[in-house]
């Protein structure tokens, strides 16, 4: 099977370039795509790329396969090869390190913007602050990202203004932690909302449902945003 | 902590007020053109029926609304679109400017045509 690389290492290569290599699969197996490129990497451990868990757990490996972000840990050989080619890209839209490696680092700026950590004001009790299973209930579908950056880096909107608009990944944060009933400044977090850009640059183009890998909503949460700010306004 | 981000060029200064302001245009706009529409397959199209249509208050009133719709929908739409694929302030302001005064231009144009002033 052909896989198309994408090579760049800045200290030898003046520009990126596609490297064409022949992989040999074995019969009857159906693969993730990481376990292709670990094969690549066997013969040739200057390719480099991300990967820690193997198991869709940590986020590492997001990276673009034949056109579609995902993880290459839990995405099988069989759902993104075509015509028996594969071509594998860094996440779109973000500096790259070198090969697959791509600087998350504007990524994880948006994501610190959100203030992703529960803020209260009222004294700690002394075991816990309780929720009921109902205001807990409300938080499924929105903790179990992994902050891959697979939603936000297919996202036209991020690519076009990646320093203002926080993105899919860091909007669904931000509503995890606004749909809090513990956390007591939402008020604080819907004013540092409310420009143009930080969450009303999502066009509801929706690529961040189409490639998110937990199968998570950012766009639905983009949506209970705004009607939250729309509520504030009103 | 502060970590919203300024503009100065957008009609509402906030995104829910820009946000706000095109749904409510695209509404008015639909209105209107479904209304032109069926008066255009319910009447006869001629030079009477149309200047009698314009000649009424309500109507003028209500083309004004369309006009005004159609300048404040469309600088949302196109601040949108230019803050998003020309990354240079000069040339991103002259476009902008543009699209304003273009929009100016129809609004009082449009006045003038309503009142026939």
């Amino acid at each position: 099977m052909l896989v198309s690389l994408y090579r760049y290492n800045p200290e030898t290569d003046n520009a990126p370039y596609m490297q064409d290599v022949e992989v040999e699969v074995p019969e009857g197996k159906d693969l993730m795509v990481l376990d292709v490129l670990n094969l690549i990497k066997e013969r040739d451990p200057s390719m480099a790329y991300r990967r820690s868990c193997r198991e869709g757990v940590c986020g590492s490996d997001g990276m673009n396969m034949n056109g579609k972000n995902g993880l290459a840990c839990i995405t099988p050989m069989s759902e993104v090869v075509k015509d028996n080619k594969l071509v594998l890209r860094p996440l779109p839209g973000l500096p790259v390190i070198r090969d697959l490696v791509v600087d998350m680092s504007l990524f994880y700026k948006q994501y610190e913007k959100v203030m992703p950590y529960l803020l209260n004001d009222n004294p700690a009790p002394a075991i816990e602050r309780y929720q009921s299973p109902e205001d807990r209930e409300k938080l499924d579908g929105l903790y179990e990202c992994i902050l891959c950056a697979c939603c936000s880096t297919a996202c036209p909107s991020f690519w076009w203004n990646p320093e203002k608009f926080i993105g899919p990944a860091g909007l669904l944060q931000a509503y995890r932690f606004l749909a809090d009933s513990r956390d007591t400044a939402q008020a604080e977090r819907l004013a540092n909302l409310d420009d143009p850009f930080s969450v009303f640059r999502c066009r509801g183009i929706m690529n961040c449902v189409s490639v998110c890998p937990k199968g998570l909503n950012p766009t639905r949460a983009i949506g209970h945003i705004r009607n939250l700010l729309l509520q504030r306004a009103t | 902590m502060v970590n919203s981000v300024d503009s100065v060029t957008n009609l509402g200064r906030s995104g829910v007020f820009d946000w706000m302001i095109q749904r409510v245009t695209a509404y008015v706009l639909a209105l209107y053109t479904i209304f032109l529409f069926g008066f255009m397959l319910t009447s006869d199209v001629n030079y009477e029926t149309w200047s009698g249509l314009f000649d009424q208050t309500w109507f003028r009133i209500f083309t004004l609304l369309a006009l005004l719709s159609i300048g404040a929908h469309a600088w949302v739409g196109l601040w949108t679109v230019t803050t998003d694929y020309i990354k240079a302030t000069l040339p991103r302001f002259l476009v902008q400017a543009l699209c304003g005064l273009t929009m100016f231009v129809y609004v009082v144009w449009g006045i003038q045509i309503l009142w026939g002033l």
